[in-house]
């Protein structure tokens, strides 16, 4: 049989020592720090961001991607978007009793892979066991810590009308990749999602002199929540070009077949630009052999979306109600 | 990489709206049946590009939508058992029972303890049986002859490997009676017909062919794409300014006129007509799907003792009752109710006209609650609910 989380593993006794040693310790780049109650960080000085994520995905293994990677991915891209690079992290544990050693195994080397790519280390960190049927296998916890870059504030305040509308890549494959996962669909071939560090992305627009005002990633709700909820937080109505949003045709096959917009499903590697008209061609530069790509602009006065269809037609675009669920026929 | 609006070429989309111009002379009141339709045409902003004066009515093509309130408590009430899983399509969770301001639905119930689980293919219920022996699962089956032909699958299988613990809350409903007494109605505004494209591809033309016959008026099977519905635009106002009424298919592509041969053996085995409530529509003669006596004992309202308002449907024997439909209003729906106390001034808090919006009397933004008291996070009716329904293309393109 194989190895599993028990109950033990989470008594603060030499069980759980030894489980620390042996599947956590290499996470950390200096040992000692597992010694501590806390970690104690040498930064330069300067601006800090910090922020923190719980990630409670199901399944925890999908393709292109899995609860570790998200955890990382997703709290450094929390960082990124107000301009910080991302430098240190929590990582918080939460095992079900019964999970299987070598699942967590493979998710911890998978954490340490991403906090690799992301440029992050993993400073502390605590990790709990409950009962079977109290968990989902893992729950996952990130805090991070980033240095603020960005010469200006990023965010909804320095949105101005006439900014431009940028997304960094297609949409709606991490999404898609989840509902096929959870829905049993066997795509073929299988789309990845889309998880990765976007900290990259920001530095090289920020080295190029981009003048980002505001950027969202583009996680649960989609674009679409994104879309609104910087119009409401600036009180300016947008205005997107549907035939200039980059969807790849599989994303919009399986959202036709289940009857969701490639707008409303998550991204967990994409976001939203919101930059001066006068930066959108270096901006585009950067963005365009990404897959990246211009959608839309800031309007007047309003806390709407305004989405133009290719036919010229005009609708709203809203975020989604509630649970994401199939339709019937 | 494509964008998802290239699906259809806008050129193609323009010039159809342009040649739909020049030819309409006369103000034509048309209707797509098929909800799937209705979303397209609200999503793509279609009605936007047809001429001043022509109006395109919202049909009753949402099988969630007019699936009557009887049918969800009996839902709820077997969801409540602690010995049932209970499993739909996802569409159905949200829809109210027959208190629409209760908020009582199967969300709710899940909520409490209930298990109810989701399922995208009905087949799902056939394994779930098998792994949950000690339990009694009941698919609640709902869809028009789209979807009905794999609920019957469901049934044959079942049967034939015995699978004792699994059981049929059959809510299944045919489109062309309901069309039939759109146009028996007094208020009766529609003079052309879009079809349902996937509903013909199963059913074939036969049954739009005596509907075109004992009704003189022209009827388009279309499709779902902007493209699609252009065509099927511009068929029907063709036939229309040139004083016909024939059926024509403009959906060749996908509908033969025979439709899908092995579905329509496998439905006519496991299921035979039956009158059914519809939300809106009242009772209609032939309107919905009972399974066969063979079939009985895989029927949940035969199985459970259910409450008196949802007894097992009547068969009414004949697959060609399209024009046997009565259209009376059902009186005793209480989101009908509640439009009719509306319209006479003694209105209840809050007034859903879901009726109306069904019957294509009415649209989803002429209604008080629509977007204030009734959103898809509380809906009051069903076309709020249902990624389908009317309502909810509203709420989601144009509030």
């Amino acid at each position: 049989m194989s190895e599993r989380i028990r109950l033990g593993h989470g008594g603060g006794g030499t069980l759980m020592q030894a489980l620390i040693d042996r599947e956590f310790r290499r996470l950390y780049a200096d040992p000692k720090q597992l010694l501590q109650d806390a970690a104690c960080l040498d930064l330069p000085h300067g601006r800090l961001a910090f922020t923190t994520d719980s990630y409670v995905v199901q399944p925890l293994v999908f393709e292109g991607g899995d609860i570790g990677r998200l955890a990382v991915c997703g709290t450094a891209n929390d960082l990124a978007m107000v301009g910080a690079r991302p430098r240190h992290l929590s990582l918080g544990l939460i095992l079900e009793e019964g999970l299987e050693l070598a699942l967590l195994r493979r998710l911890v080397t998978s954490i340490a892979a991403s906090a690799r790519e992301c440029g992050v280390t993993i400073v502390t960190g605590d990790t709990k066991v409950v009962e079977r049927g109290k968990g989902d296998g893992i729950f996952v916890n990130t805090s991070g810590i980033g240095l603020l870059e960005s010469p200006q504030p990023i965010g909804p305040a320095a949105i101005r009308s006439g900014d431009k509308l940028l997304v960094s890549g297609d949409l709606g494959r991490h999404g898609v990749a989840i509902l096929a996962a959870r829905h049993g669909l066997d795509l073929q071939p299988p789309l990845a999602s889309d998880c990765a560090p976007l900290w990259p992305l920001v530095q090289r627009l920020l080295a190029a002199g981009v003048r980002l005002h505001a950027l969202r990633d583009l996680t649960r709700g989609g674009l679409a929540s994104a879309l609104q909820e910087l119009s409401t937080a600036a009180n300016l109505e947008l205005q997107v070009e549907e035939s200039a949003i980059p969807v790849l045709p599989a994303v919009a096959r399986c959202c036709d077949l289940l009857g969701f917009e490639p707008l409303h499903l998550a991204n967990e590697g994409r976001c939203l630009l919101v930059v001066p008209a006068a930066d959108r061609q270096a901006a585009l530069a950067l963005l365009e052999p990404l897959g990246g790509a211009w959608i839309g602009a800031v309007g007047g006065p309003g806390q709407r979306v305004l989405l133009r269809t290719p036919f010229g037609s005009e609708r709203l675009l809203v975020p989604l109600s509630g649970e994401l669920l199939p339709r019937i026929c | 990489m494509v964008k998802p609006g290239e699906a259809g070429p806008a050129n193609s989309v323009a010039e159809l709206a342009a040649e739909l111009a020049r030819l309409t002379t006369r103000p034509w009141t048309l209707m797509e049946v098929c909800g799937g339709q209705t979303h397209a045409i609200v999503r793509w902003g279609l009605d936007q590009l047809l001429p001043p004066g022509m109006r395109l009515l919202h049909g009753p093509g949402c099988p969630v939508c007019v699936t009557p309130a009887a049918t969800i408590d009996g839902a709820l009430e077997l969801a409540r058992r602690p010995e049932v899983i209970l499993c739909s399509y996802g569409d159905m969770l949200r829809v109210p029972g027959s208190d629409p301001a209760g908020g009582d639905n199967l969300l709710e119930v899940r909520a409490a303890g209930g298990d109810i689980r989701l399922l995208t293919s009905p087949l799902q219920a056939l394994e779930l049986a098998r792994s949950e022996p000690r339990r009694q699962v009941v698919f609640l089956a709902v869809g028009f002859e789209t979807t009905a032909p794999a609920t019957a699958l469901l049934a044959r299988q079942a049967l034939e490997l015995g699978i004792g613990n699994l059981s049929l809350l059959v809510a299944h409903v045919r489109v062309v009676p309901a069309m039939a007494a759109l146009l028996a109605g007094d208020d009766k505004q529609v003079q052309g017909f879009l079809a349902a494209g996937h509903v013909a591809a199963v059913m074939g033309t036969e049954e739009l062919e005596h509907l075109v016959a004992q009704r003189r008026v022209p009827v388009v099977v279309s499709g779902f794409e902007p493209l699609d519905l252009m065509r099927g635009l511009l068929a029907c106002v063709h036939q229309l300014e040139a004083g016909e009424a024939r059926l024509q298919n403009a959906y060749g592509a996908v509908v033969r006129p025979q439709g899908n041969p092995a579905a329509r053996r496998l439905l006519m085995e496991v299921f035979e007509p039956c009158d059914q409530h519809w939300r809106g529509l009242g009772l209609l003669a032939g309107g919905g799907l009972a399974l066969r006596g063979r079939y009985h004992d895989l029927d949940a309202r035969r199985r459970f003792v259910m409450p008196a308002s949802s007894p097992p449907p009547a068969p009414t024997g004949s697959w060609s009752s399209a024009t046997a439909a009565d259209g009376s209003s059902d009186r005793s729906d209480p989101v009908f109710v509640a439009a009719r106390e509306a319209a006479s001034g003694q209105a209840p808090e809050v007034a859903c006209i879901a009726g109306a919006v069904l019957r294509g009397a009415a649209r989803p933004s002429d209604c008080a609650a629509f977007g204030s008291a009734c959103t898809p996070e509380h809906p009051l009716g069903a076309p709020m609910v249902s990624s389908e329904g009317a309502c909810a293309a509203y709420y989601r393109y144009r509030r």
